[in-house]
C-alpha cells in the first residue's frame, strides 16, 4: 500500500505536471530547432512569440467569451486559437519583410541575425506588454479538472491523491497531434522535404529550383503556429505573464541543445528531459520517501534538492554535462 | 573587412548560428558587348570576367558543346576549369562575351532560371542531400516538374542500379562513388537538355573512376549533351568528342580528343610526356 501511494504521490506531483511542462517545452524547442535548421540562427525571439501568440488568443478567447460562445467542458481557448496562430504568422511574416530579408538579401553571416533577433525580441516584448499588460493573465474556462484528488481518494481507497487537470490532458494530446502533423509534414509532404533540402544544402536547394523565400515563409508560418500552441498552452496549464514567457526561452533553449539543434526529435526529447529534471529536483521529496523508507529512516526535512527559485539552474546543469560529453545533442544534432 | 555583412564578429558558437549548409552562391551579372562567333548547342562565346569585384579569371574564354557529344575542360591547376563551368552557368560576373543555348541567348539568367531552362549542374563539392535518402534526393532534383517524374526516377535506377538498392538509405552515409552517381541522378531528374559536371571523379579511386566514365558515356548515349571538367586529363579526352585546354583563363588548345592527345605541346605540358 505505501508503495502504491508513493506512486500515486510520484504521480501527482511529478509525472503528470512533468509530462505536461515537458511537452509545452517540446513544441517550444521545435520552433527553436526547425528556425536554426533552416534558417541557421538562434531565434532570441522565440519566447516573445510564444507571449505574443498566446495574448492574441487570450484577446480572441475574451471576445468569445462575451460573445457567448464556449467549447463546452474544453477551454474557449482552443477555439481562439486558429486566430492567434494567424496573427502570430502574419507579425512573424511582417518581422521576417522588415528585419531579416534585409540581411537575407546581404547574405549577412548569422550571428547578425541572431542579434538582429535580438532587437526583435526586445519589440514584442514592448508590443504585448503595450497591448495586455505585465500582469497576471487568467483565461482558462471548461471543466477544471478530469479526476479531482478526493475522487481519485474515493475511488482507490489510497491515502494519496491524484488530480490530472483538463489543461494537462489537452497539453499532451494536442502536442502529440502537432508534432505528428509536423512529421508528416516534413518527411512526406514536397513542401516539407523542400524545407529539408533547403537545411542540408542551400546551393544544391536553389539549383534544384527550390524558391528560398517560399521556403523561409513556410518556416515562419509554422514556426508562428507552433510557438502559438506551446505558449497557449503554458498559459492554460499556469497563467500568462509577459516576463514568465521571456524567461521561458532559457529552458527552450537548453532543450533545443540538449537534443540536439536542428533535430525535431531532439528538440522533444530535450523537452522532456529538461520537464522531468526541473519538476524531479525542485520537488520536495519528503513524502515519497516517508512511503518507501521505514519509520527509522524517515527524513525530518523537506528533501528538496533545489529550491523552484533555482530551477533555471537544472536547465543550464544539464546543458554543461551534455554539452561536455556529448555536444552533439542527445540526437545527432549540429555540433555545436 | 570592409563588408559589415560578413563580418563574423570573432563569433564561433554554433550553438547560436548554424554554420552548416549555408548558401555561398550568387548569381552574376552580364554587362558590357556580346559577340556572336559560332553556333553550337551550349556556348559560353568569349566570356570575360571573374568573381564579384574581382579581377578578370578569364580572358576571352569559349567553351561549347554539341548535341551528342562530350566535352571536356582540361588544364593545369588554377586554369579557370571550374569558373569557367561557373561562367557558363551564371554564377560569374561577365563584363564581356554571352551564353547561349539553343541559339537563345541566357546570358541575364540566374542559375535556377538556367535550370529551368535545361540545363542541369553537378558542383564539385556538397553536391547531394546528405541528410535525406536517395530517393528523395531525387525527388528534390525533381522540384520544377509537376508532371509525374516517377518514370525518370527509374529511369535514374537503370542507369545507376546501386542507387535503386540503396534507395532509402541517407545519401550521406553511402561511398564517395556512390555519391557522384546520386548528384549525377539528381541532375538528370530535370531531364535536362545538356548537362555539366565539374569534376565528378575528384577524390574517388581509380577503379571507381574507371565506372564513373562509364555511367558518363552511358549518359551521354541517351542524347544529352555533357560539358565536363576533369582533373585527370589523359582519361577524360579519351571519351570527349571536344576538348578545351584552358590556360589562365584563355583558350590554349581546342579540338577533338583524339588531336589533343596527339598532340605534341599538350601532351608535354599537361599529361605528363
Amino acid at each position: 500500500m505505501d508503495f502504491l501511494n508513493a506512486l500515486v504521490a510520484l504521480a501527482n506531483f511529478v509525472i503528470v505536471p512533468a509530462l505536461a511542462y515537458g511537452s509545452q517545452l517540446a513544441l517550444g524547442a521545435l520552433g527553436v530547432t526547425l528556425i536554426y535548421g533552416i534558417l541557421r540562427f538562434s531565434n532570441f525571439a522565440h519566447g516573445d512569440t510564444m507571449a505574443f501568440g498566446t495574448m492574441a488568443t487570450i484577446l480572441a478567447t475574451w471576445a468569445m467569451q462575451s460573445a457567448g460562445i464556449s467549447f463546452g467542458v474544453l477551454p474557449t481557448a482552443l477555439l481562439a486559437l486558429p486566430i492567434g496562430i494567424a496573427a502570430t504568422g502574419l507579425l512573424l511574416l511582417g518581422t521576417d519583410r522588415l528585419v531579416y530579408k534585409f540581411y537575407r538579401v546581404k547574405k549577412a553571416k548569422p550571428v547578425i541575425f541572431v542579434i538582429a533577433s535580438l532587437g526583435v525580441m526586445f519589440v514584442m516584448n514592448g508590443i504585448v506588454r503595450f497591448i495586455i499588460g505585465v500582469d497576471d493573465q487568467q483565461f482558462a474556462d471548461g471543466e477544471r479538472f478530469l479526476i479531482t484528488a478526493r475522487d481519485f481518494r474515493t475511488m482507490t481507497g489510497l491515502e494519496e491523491g491524484l488530480a490530472i487537470k483538463t489543461t494537462q490532458v489537452i497539453t499532451v494530446a494536442v502536442a502529440i497531434i502537432v508534432v505528428a502533423i509536423l512529421f508528416w509534414f516534413l518527411n512526406k509532404t514536397r513542401t516539407g522535404k523542400s524545407m529539408r533540402a533547403y537545411s542540408d544544402n542551400e546551393d544544391l536547394a536553389l539549383l534544384s529550383g527550390i524558391n528560398p523565400e517560399r521556403v523561409v515563409m513556410y518556416t515562419w508560418l509554422i514556426v508562428g503556429g507552433l510557438a502559438t500552441i506551446a505558449g497557449v498552452l503554458y498559459g492554460l496549464d499556469k497563467s500568462f505573464k509577459p516576463f514568465t514567457y521571456f524567461q521561458l526561452l532559457l529552458p527552450i533553449f537548453a532543450a533545443a541543445i540538449v537534443g540536439g539543434l536542428g533535430s525535431p526529435v531532439g528538440a522533444i526529447a530535450g523537452g522532456f528531459v529538461i520537464a522531468f529534471a526541473e519538476v524531479t529536483i525542485t520537488y520536495p521529496l519528503k513524502k515519497l520517501l516517508g512511503y518507501l523508507l521505514p519509520d527509522s529512516l524517515a527524513p525530518d526535512g523537506l528533501v528538496q534538492l533545489l529550491s523552484t527559485d533555482y530551477k533555471f539552474a537544472v536547465s543550464f546543469v544539464i546543458l554543461i554535462i551534455v554539452l561536455l560529453f556529448r555536444p552533439t545533442g542527445l540526437f545527432k544534432g549540429k555540433s555545436v | 573587412m570592409s563588408d559589415p555583412y560578413q563580418d563574423n564578429r570573432g563569433n564561433k558558437d554554433a550553438s547560436i548560428t548554424n554554420p552548416h549548409g549555408r548558401g555561398t552562391m550568387s548569381a552574376g551579372t552580364a554587362s558590357g558587348e556580346r559577340s556572336r562567333t559560332q553556333d553550337a548547342y551550349l556556348i559560353g562565346d568569349s566570356m570575360t570576367g571573374g568573381y564579384g569585384q574581382g579581377p578578370d579569371i578569364l580572358h576571352d574564354c569559349t567553351i561549347a558543346v554539341n548535341k551528342g557529344e562530350i566535352a571536356v575542360i582540361v588544364g593545369p591547376n588554377g586554369a579557370g576549369k571550374s569558373t569557367g563551368m561557373k561562367a557558363v552557368f551564371g554564377m560569374l560576373n561577365l563584363r564581356k562575351g554571352a551564353v547561349r543555348l539553343d541559339g537563345e541567348d541566357i546570358t541575364a539568367l540566374s542559375p535556377q532560371d538556367r535550370v529551368v531552362k535545361g540545363m542541369g549542374f553537378v558542383p564539385q563539392t556538397s553536391n547531394i542531400f546528405t541528410s535525406m535518402t536517395v530517393e528523395e534526393n531525387l525527388e528534390m532534383g525533381a522540384f520544377i516538374r509537376r508532371d509525374d517524374f516517377r518514370k525518370t526516377i527509374e529511369q535514374v535506377y537503370e542507369l545507376f542500379p546501386i542507387l535503386g538498392d540503396k534507395r532509402r538509405q541517407a545519401a550521406g552515409e553511402l561511398s564517395g562513388g556512390q555519391r557522384q552517381q546520386v548528384a549525377v541522378g539528381r541532375a538528370l531528374m530535370t531531364q535536362p537538355k545538356v548537362l555539366m559536371l565539374d569534376e565528378p571523379t575528384a577524390g574517388v579511386s581509380p577503379i571507381v573512376m574507371d565506372e564513373l566514365f562509364d555511367r558518363i558515356i552511358e549518359v551521354s548515349r541517351t542524347g544529352i549533351p555533357i560539358l565536363m571538367v576533369e582533373q585527370n586529363a589523359r582519361q577524360a579526352l579519351e571519351i570527349a568528342d571536344k576538348g578545351y585546354v584552358l590556360v589562365q583563363g584563355r583558350n590554349a588548345h581546342t579540338g577533338t580528343g583524339k588531336e589533343l592527345l596527339a598532340d605534341d605541346e599538350v601532351r608535354r605540358s599537361f599529361l605528363g610526356g
